[in-house]
């Protein structure tokens, strides 16, 4: 009997994957259950062969069986979607079993650990900075440089932590990474350990992704001689969004409040417990194994745009088409993204509005969609590519209410530590209502006599603007870490591209938004 | 009976490096709460004072003082899944809850693409319709 394989990813499996696999058990077929390909619209897909079926149901299995099934979508690997990404940190998704060492040796697994120890930690850090890796989590710092950082301070303990609190929405590269090829992950952990020699890993997991938390703890006691004397461990999060911020989820590892630190000291320097820590995003790791491969840091510095190298898993999420994890070399633009490759909207319907980046990133406008995927380009456009997160949404969208969201959201995961972001996003929703409102009048207490300092005339709907803008000003400048210092930036988007979402003419929202970037 | 377990989470956390998390976790999943007798024990355990527990306790989003007996079921509206149309799911899916079942909303259970979604225990739920996630509420 032929051999099936499909995908065991929480997306797949929240999809019906586990009672399609059951069907296809029942009627005789061999199953295995792989990794995801990352084409989402598809799952549950089902492989045979190397042709694929997909979105599949367990009604369908007769049919593929028996081969009238018109779900077929010829050779997966050639399908327009997969045929031009460049697969590097996802190279096994889709091919391997996520918890088979088997299969990761046969895939390239461990060469790049072994390579590493036979180079020794010197000539790792060099390749890392050479290959000009900046850390995917989102502020792009380059790797090699903090592995260095770390390498030369001295410290009798060290250690190395990976952040896998993928808090934003619109990301799920590291959830598809952890689940999908976990032991790349561990590699990757033991090749930084061993460049900085740390003696302990921490992989900070958030507690909404099971699977995944299922996955490395399966993984980790696997592969454990093999990085010996290297020992890594999970740990899991509680809930809190702002644990996605390196300092915080230090904090949070220690048994504290996760409550973001004043920096410097830098992590590297004094990180975990005070000792010197990396602290690395999932992708930037899992990166580490094509690196350094023989000649993999020239390859991987070869690709790209500008000044940022190599690829970067994309995730295309949201109201599209075609979503899923599209891994590619920097510089693809964003009409490539959402038009060409994730096929516009799943509504059908013309796009409204991109967010890049997850909750803390710009909303841009199709008029902006010729801008580069590069680190650079998207902050000359006031926005960020953070995690790499792309979220559609369509013309029914009312994007004053997604700007309110993203106060909102700021407000119930600000970690309270500093003023502008505990305070500034509270009254950011207070304003923006007042704006959409059209501006407001004294009311109650305000009037009464005896309130001598309290304002006796209303405030106009162009006032309140100016207000948010302030406000917005003071939160980028004076907020401790991200949260508070980049909710800014999809509320000004918001502002400057559809101000009639928000009750404004068309063109005064744009003007003042407009002088606020000028700053 | 409480007792014993909370010192079975103990012993196997203490010595651990930063053991409150983990311990406060396990201590949440056995009970479906920290109880102030929990944090107090806890404290002892690790010397530290209550209010250091306490204070940690309340930080995080998934510690509850008080413990929900309703059956749970987590809905993501962060904005992939408002791009996908979880809002207007909403008032159907309190409706289906009444007071039998807790709704908790969430951000983000990273199923971004197959949006809305939804988590029951451990199981993940995609491509949810009005229909679907009543089915789901209904049967939790």
């Amino acid at each position: 009997m032929r051999t099936v394989r499909i995908s065991d990813d929480a997306l797949a499996r929240a999809c019906g994957a586990d009672a399609v696999a059951a069907e296809f058990a029942r009627r005789g077929a061999t199953v295995e259950r792989v990794s995801s390909w990352g084409m989402h619209w598809l799952e549950p897909l089902v492989e045979i062969e190397g042709e694929g079926w997909g979105p599949v149901t367990a009604d369908d299995v007769a049919a593929i069986l028996d081969g009238t099934c018109d779900k077929a979508i010829d050779r997966i690997a050639d399908h327009p979607f997969m045929a031009d990404q460049q697969r590097l940190t996802f190279a096994r998704a889709g091919k391997t079993r996520p918890l088979s060492l088997a299969d990761f040796a046969a895939t390239g697994g461990w060469a790049a650990l072994e390579r590493a120890r036979a180079i020794g930690p010197a000539t790792v850090v060099e390749e890392v900075i050479a290959s000009g890796l900046r850390g995917r989590g989102g502020a792009g710092f380059p790797a090699g440089i903090k592995w260095r950082t770390v390498a030369d301070t001295p410290g009798a303990r060290k250690y190395i932590v990976c952040n896998a609190d993928e808090g934003d929405s619109g990301t799920f590269a590291d959830r598809m990474l952890m689940e999908g090829d976990p032991f790349a992950l561990i590699e990757g952990m033991a090749i930084a350990a061993l460049a900085v020699g740390a003696q302990r890993g921490y992989i900070y997991v958030r507690g909404e992704y099971p699977d995944a938390i299922r996955k490395l703890e399966a993984a980790i006691p696997l592969a454990a001689p093999r990085i010996s004397p290297f020992e890594i461990e999970v740990r899991v999060g509680a809930g809190a969004y702002i644990c996605g911020e390196e300092t915080s989820l230090l904090n949070s590892l220690e048994g504290r409040r996760g409550e973001v630190r004043a920096k410097p000291p830098l992590p590297a320097i004094a990180g975990l417990f005070g000792c010197p820590t990396v602290v690395n995003n999932v992708l930037t790791l899992a990166a580490m194994p094509h690196i350094l491969a023989e000649g993999g840091a020239g390859h991987y510095g070869g690709l790209g745009f500008a000044r940022s190298r190599g690829t970067m898993p994309i995730q295309l999420a949201g109201n599209i088409r075609h979503g899923g994890l599209y891994e590619t070399a920097f510089g693809v633009t964003l009409d490539e993204l959402v038009h060409g490759i994730g096929g516009g909207t799943a509504s059908g319907r013309p796009v409204k509005a991109v967010q890049v980046g997850g909750p803390l990133g710009a909303y841009l406008h199709p008029d902006q969609f010729d801008i580069a995927f590069d680190y650079e380009s998207y902050t000359a456009a006031d926005a960020l590519i953070g995690h790499g997160g792309i979220t559609v949404f369509d013309d029914r969208t009312d994007m004053g209410a997604m700007a309110r969201f993203a106060m909102q959201f700021c407000a119930a995961e600000s970690c309270g530590k500093c003023t502008p972001c505990r305070i500034g996003a509270v009254r950011g929703v207070a304003v923006i209502d007042r704006i959409r409102a059209g501006g407001r009048s004294p009311e109650g207490l305000e009037c009464a006599p005896q309130m001598h300092n309290s304002r006796k005339t209303g405030r106009s709907q162009a006032e309140e603007v100016t207000l948010l803008e302030d406000l917005c000003e003071t939160m980028t400048y004076g907020s401790l870490c991200a949260l508070g210092g980049f909710t800014p930036f999809p509320v000004l988007s918001a502002l400057k591209h559809w101000p009639e979402d928000f009750g404004l003419a068309p063109q005064s929202g744009k003007g003042m938004a407009e002088q606020t970037h000028g700053i | 009976m409480a007792g014993a377990d909370l010192d079975d989470i103990l012993a196997r956390h203490l010595g651990r490096e930063g053991a409150l998390l983990p311990i406060l976790r396990d201590v949440q999943v056995a009970f479906g709460c920290v109880s102030p007798a929990s944090e107090a024990a806890i404290a002892l355990a690790l010397n530290l004072s209550r209010a250091e527990v306490h204070g940690v306790v309340g930080f995080y989003h998934d510690f509850a003082a008080e413990r929900d007996p309703r059956p749970e079921v987590q809905i993501c509206r962060a904005e992939a899944c408002q791009a996908r149309g979880v809002e207007a799911l909403i008032s159907g899916a309190q409706a289906a809850a009444g007071e039998r079942v807790l709704l908790r909303t969430v951000y983000c259970l990273g199923l971004c693409s197959v949006g809305p979604s939804a988590r029951v225990g451990d199981a993940l739920h995609a491509r949810l319709d009005a229909e679907g996630l009543r089915r789901l509420i209904e049967a939790a």
